[in-house]
């Protein structure tokens, strides 16, 4: 029972990267830091509690603010650049942290042991769930309740002008400044609040592994992070949720026991999936909860129509 | 009120607005016309700051707007529309709306979902200028989905939805049929009586005879004339650009 808890940990986490590029990708733009921006939020609230003790709660807060704080400073010289262009400089970023933490040494004494990173050694023991008798049941909870406030959250966000001037920005740069709003802003906005989400995602992990190092942090991971959004579709955030569970569970899950030819398969399904799904497993524009509860009876927006007729 | 002064646009040797001096009255319709490539979009595109002038500034009410980002321009109360529609595709009718609306009151509503009614107070109203556009009963649908008629509506609906003082229209009627060219005339005198200045760059030689206030010529990105329709059918110059000095007057006013 425990590996499947562990499992449904490994898609929260996931899930909570997917959707720190799920934000960004809404204004366009492909961004491969948000790996590094996990690595703060994992390093961050490690050092939290494993070095000074804090709670579980303020610890990750911390951390998404902190990665927060930094993408909103990358995000000002990162997003002049467009396309190609800013998935390299993103990608230097996220390189360039992954280097930091590889170099990263800084311990303290607690309890007659030493706590935090050791550079190559990574950081150890980030033992607060053990500690304080978490069983990993109440961490997979945790953890759920977590990424269904982030999910509420970018969900409610979608259905304000907040939603529709990101997406605006991302299918038209020149026709939203056209209209007044302030690309540069809008952007950073958004990979400001990206960066929240994935230092979030990043502090937890950190804490149900235990023991994080710089090279889990490193392009692949960047690369799934903007795989799930894409391959999930921006219609809604449960597109992203979707992918997660189809590229975690599924292909890299589910297909374990094909060994080594699950790597094969793997790229290739994920090929066939964006084939027959171009615009994202859940398209663009996702059908409206409401009209799906709503099976039988006509749209709303068709009686309208009829109305105003 | 708007007043481009020895506006110039150089892309490495082509000059493709040079020195050109125009002055839009409040509350007119300023036709501006050219043949093919003679400035008349690149000049629109000094104007809402999206190419940087290589000299010259834009002044709207005095307020010079040169230095000035394009949603700062926005702000002053300069919008526009382009020549090839560029809509929020994947926003629906009314989404392309609420986004240009830019008043105080939208962005304290910032985070509130759509239900809640902000606006009034900045600006006209979503659903007013749905009715003006006649849009009503389309507002939910996603603005890909559109006409073509409709999709140039919607344009200039979410141009006055920033509550432009001047509202520059880049060739409004491409594409369209003579009786749809009827209706936009219409439709950009209701602009002018809202009290927004227009600015119409077009072809469609008739339409702009047929409405316009005053007249520009550009030809070779510098202005050849200005003045009043029937000046401007009468200017030697402006025929020699059009057609080449042999030919008779109709040929203008049917270009």
């Amino acid at each position: 029972m425990d590996f499947y808890f562990g499992l449904a940990q490994i898609f929260g986490v996931h899930t909570l990267l997917g959707l720190s590029a799920y934000v960004v990708l809404l204004t366009g733009q492909v961004s491969m830091a948000q790996a590094g921006f996990y690595a703060i939020g994992a390093y961050t609230a490690g050092a939290m509690t494993a070095m000074f003790g804090l709670h579980i709660l303020p610890a990750i807060v911390i951390a998404g603010l902190v990665s927060a704080a930094i993408a909103c400073i990358v995000g000002f010289p990162a997003l002049r650049v467009k396309g190609l262009m800013l998935v390299v400089a993103t990608l230097a970023f996220g390189e360039m942290v992954r280097l930091f933490f590889f170099n990263l040494s800084w311990q303290v004494e607690r309890g007659g042991e030493l706590f935090g990173p050791d550079g190559a050694e990574g950081f150890r023991s980030i033992r607060y769930f053990p500690e304080n008798g978490w069983e990993v049941w109440h961490v997979t909870v945790f953890i759920w309740i977590v990424v269904a406030v982030v999910m509420a959250a970018l969900w409610w966000m979608d259905r304000t002008r907040a939603g529709a001037v990101l997406r605006a920005v991302g299918h038209d740069e020149v026709a939203a400044q056209s209209i007044g709003l302030n690309l540069t802003a809008v952007k950073v906005g958004a990979m400001t609040a990206g960066g929240f989400i994935a230092g979030l995602g990043g502090g937890i992990y950190a804490h149900t592994v235990t023991h994080i190092e710089h090279g889990v942090f490193g392009v692949l991971l960047a690369t799934f992070a903007i795989a799930y959004p894409i391959l999930g579709g921006l219609g809604s955030v449960f597109g992203t949720l979707l992918a997660v569970l189809f590229i975690q569970g599924f292909l890299i899950e589910g297909l374990r026991f094909m060994g080594d030819w699950r790597s094969l398969l793997f790229g290739a399904l994920i090929v066939l999936a964006m084939n027959l799904r171009p615009n994202g497993l859940l398209g663009e524009h996702a059908p409206r909860l409401k009209s799906i509860l709503r099976l039988g009876k006509p749209a709303p927006d068709s009686l309208e129509t009829k109305d105003a007729n | 009120m708007l007043t481009l002064q020895s506006l110039s646009k150089h892309f490495g040797g082509v000059r493709a607005v040079d020195d050109i001096s125009l002055t839009i009255k409040e509350g007119e319709i300023f036709g501006l016309i050219g043949p093919n490539g003679s400035g008349k979009s690149t000049t629109i595109n000094l104007i809402t700051g999206l190419y940087a002038p290589t000299t010259g500034t834009v002044t709207l009410d005095g307020y010079d707007l040169t230095a000035m980002a394009q949603h700062e321009r926005t702000a002053m109360g300069v919008a526009r529309t382009f020549q090839n529609i560029r809509l929020f595709g994947n926003l629906t009718v009314a989404q392309n709306l609420w986004v240009a609306q830019n008043g105080h009151e939208q962005r304290r509503a910032h985070f509130l979902p759509r239900w809640f009614k902000a606006g009034g107070e900045h600006g006209p109203d979503i659903e007013e200028l749905l009715k003006f556009s006649r849009l009503h009963s389309k507002r939910d649908v996603q603005a890909s989905a559109l006409s073509f008629g409709e999709m140039r509506r919607l344009e200039m609906a979410r141009a006055l939805a920033s509550n432009p003082r001047v509202l520059l229209l880049d060739e409004p009627a491409a594409g369209a049929s003579q009786e749809d060219g009827q209706l936009l005339a219409e439709r950009i005198r209701d602009v002018r009586d809202r009290g927004v200045t227009v600015l119409l760059i077009e072809h469609m030689m008739e339409l702009v005879m047929g409405i316009s206030d005053s007249i520009g010529v550009l030809n070779f990105g510098r202005k050849i004339a200005e003045g009043s329709p029937a000046e401007i059918q009468a200017n030697q110059d402006v025929r020699a650009a059009y057609l080449g000095s042999k030919h008779k007057d109709e040929d203008l006013i049917h270009a």
